[in-house]
């Protein structure tokens, strides 16, 4: 047997911290960061005799999520406690939901290989955030703040329906970028806003039953989910190849071996002894409500797409890079606006933007300027105020100190030269200096003509206007 | 339904309870009578009986989204055993 025989089969349950301004059960602010302890009042400290009043809109906002990925919603829902003891929770238990999520039996559709698949969702629920262990590096202690206790989360969970890390990787990337579109979370992975326990479990083709399985939990990045499912999958096989069983454990991925190590002793299995929260009353959703809720759905990614495709006439794989976040959907629909022109504001985005965001390893939430300016500096290249290169360089200086393009070209000095007698003063220039090129090309190879542009270009650190130096020089060597 | 040894050992366990082997016998008595009691409710008439999901009857009890700080952590940390730079310090975990 080897490993073509086996089928991976995956299932997520998903974290998202939800962007409402205060707690789920308390009104303190919800803000990353801060410091420690700030963030907290005898609520969400766990300190006796508080009592928990639900936020509405963590209910609204988990509604929202379940509409957009096509979940039935409950008309009656409820809080339960889990209990566990850990000292990041100071209540000893979690408020989450139990048997009686808000929504149930939805589907995000994902494109694998040219073909859309639908990725089930068996529910998603809301509960709250627990709090952050700091470990004190000389080994004394651990300090523990409170300030993400009581954050609002869902979690949604999958079907096992994922059959690759890939699929994982598309199913993540969809996932986020929905939430995203409707404005219930801002997804920021570095903050830990969006993490991932991850279920893989192996199975020979064609089998029925399901493997046993193994959970990795709190991944925040979807690289290391990527690998760490490739790294699970792979020795799961290997057991099994050997004649060895899987156990079901829970896994610790390690990013920097790129291996996975037990976490718990098994003998502890999980026994959480879920039961209603006294403490606060059932969600009754109405049709009213839902409805509402319904409406206020902002423009989702599919429908984007068509409209690009057919009103601003894009490609359709530049449509679907533009809509895979709402953030560079919103700069293209705001830039566009500005300037006109879709297809460059399109390549900007493409080309240059994603290339500056990778390298300097940011998400493009992170985008510090507006779609304004974004669209100014396509109407400064159009204009001819300025050439391609600059605008490269004006883009950077976008990045760093985010302000109006016409702003920084007047600031450096980086007007593009277009002036009739400015250039061909260049132009003339050139050739005296390059008798060789000018010899080349009276004998023939055109190309000397790009040499001499670009010696041009060079003189005037990229502010000669090239279509112009390209006529003028023609017309000067063809004399 | 009988409480065996083990289950009190494991609910022990669950509660972070240090019971002795001599005590087991005692806590499976109480517990049984515990359960014993709530079997009585178990054989109540429910047919005609409305479902609810807890003792109180209302719903919807919502917060508006409104941010109101505290603003005092020195009274929250107060009653803290330890506390360094601002948090509770509690013995290592890993």
């Amino acid at each position: 047997m080897s490993r073509e025989d086996y089928e991976i089969v995956i299932g997520l349950e998903v974290h998202s911290e939800l962007s409402t301004k205060t707690k789920i059960f308390c009104s303190c602010p919800t803000e990353f960061g801060g410091e420690p302890n700030t963030h907290c009042c005898p609520v969400c400290m766990a300190m006796p005799g508080t009592l928990p009043v639900l936020n509405e809109k963590v209910v609204e906002y988990a509604i929202k999520a379940g509409l957009a990925t096509n979940c039935e919603i409950a008309s009656i829902s409820k809080n339960d406690r889990k209990n566990y003891f850990y000292p990041d929770l100071p209540k000893a238990y979690q408020i989450s939901q139990y048997d009686m999520p808000l929504c149930e039996h939805g589907y995000v559709e994902i494109e694998v290989g040219g073909e859309k698949k639908k990725i089930g969702l068996t529910r998603i629920h809301i509960e709250e955030d627990a709090g952050k262990l700091n470990h004190d590096d000389y080994g004394r202690g651990s300090l523990v703040d409170l300030n993400r206790a009581g954050v609002p989360l869902i979690e949604i969970v999958s079907e096992p329906d994922l059959r690759s890390s890939e699929e994982v990787d598309l199913y993540l990337k969809k996932l986020k970028s929905i939430l995203e579109y409707i404005e219930v979370s801002d997804c920021k992975m570095q903050e830990g806003s969006l993490r991932a326990d991850v279920n893989v479990s192996v199975r020979k083709k064609g089998q029925k039953e399901f493997g046993t399985r193994t959970e990795m939990k709190n991944m925040n990045s979807f690289k290391s989910i990527v690998r760490a499912i490739d790294y699970e999958a792979e020795r799961q096989i290997e057991v099994l190849e050997d004649g060895g069983k899987i156990d079901q454990e829970t896994l610790r991925w390690d990013d920097v071996s790129g291996k996975t190590f037990p976490m718990r002793d098994k003998e502890d299995a999980q026994d959480y002894r879920y039961f209603p929260d006294p403490d606060l009353v059932a969600i009754k959703i109405s049709e009213e409500m839902k409805e509402n809720i319904r409406k206020s759905l902002p423009e989702m990614p599919e429908s984007r797409k068509e409209r690009y495709i057919n009103e601003y006439k894009l490609p359709e794989y530049d449509s679907n890079i533009l809509i895979s976040s709402k953030y560079f959907s919103d700069l293209f629909e705001g830039a566009t606006k500005v300037c006109n022109n879709a297809k460059a504001v399109s390549n900007w985005i493409m080309t240059d933007i994603t290339k500056e965001l990778n390298e300097k390893e940011l998400e493009p939430s992170d985008i510090p300027f507006t779609a304004d300016e974004l669209g100014n500096l396509v109407i400064l290249i159009d204009k001819g105020t300025i050439s391609s290169s600059i605008a490269k360089k004006v883009l950077d200086e976008m990045f760093k100190e985010p302000r109006d393009p016409q702003k920084i070209i007047e600031e450096k000095g980086w007007v593009q030269i277009s002036d009739e007698g400015a250039i061909k003063e260049i132009v003339l220039k050139i050739i005296e200096a390059n008798p060789q090129s000018v010899a080349d090309f009276k004998a023939g190879k055109d190309k000397a003509v790009g040499f001499l542009v670009g010696q041009a270009m060079k003189e005037t650190k990229g502010k000669a206007n090239p279509q112009m130096l390209n006529k003028m020089f023609l017309e000067e060597l063809n004399k | 339904m009988v409480v065996s040894k083990e289950e009190i050992l494991h609910i022990a366990k669950l509660a972070d309870l240090n019971i002795q082997e001599n005590e087991i016998d005692e806590y499976a008595k109480n517990l049984q009578d515990i359960l014993n009691f709530v079997d009585v409710l178990n054989n109540v008439d429910t047919d005609n009986v409305e479902e609810t999901m807890g003792v109180i009857s209302n719903s919807n009890v919502f917060r508006k989204d409104e941010i109101k700080e505290f603003g005092n952590r020195d009274i929250l940390l107060q009653n803290a055993p330890e506390q360094e730079e601002g948090m509770f310090k509690i013995p290592k975990v890993i």
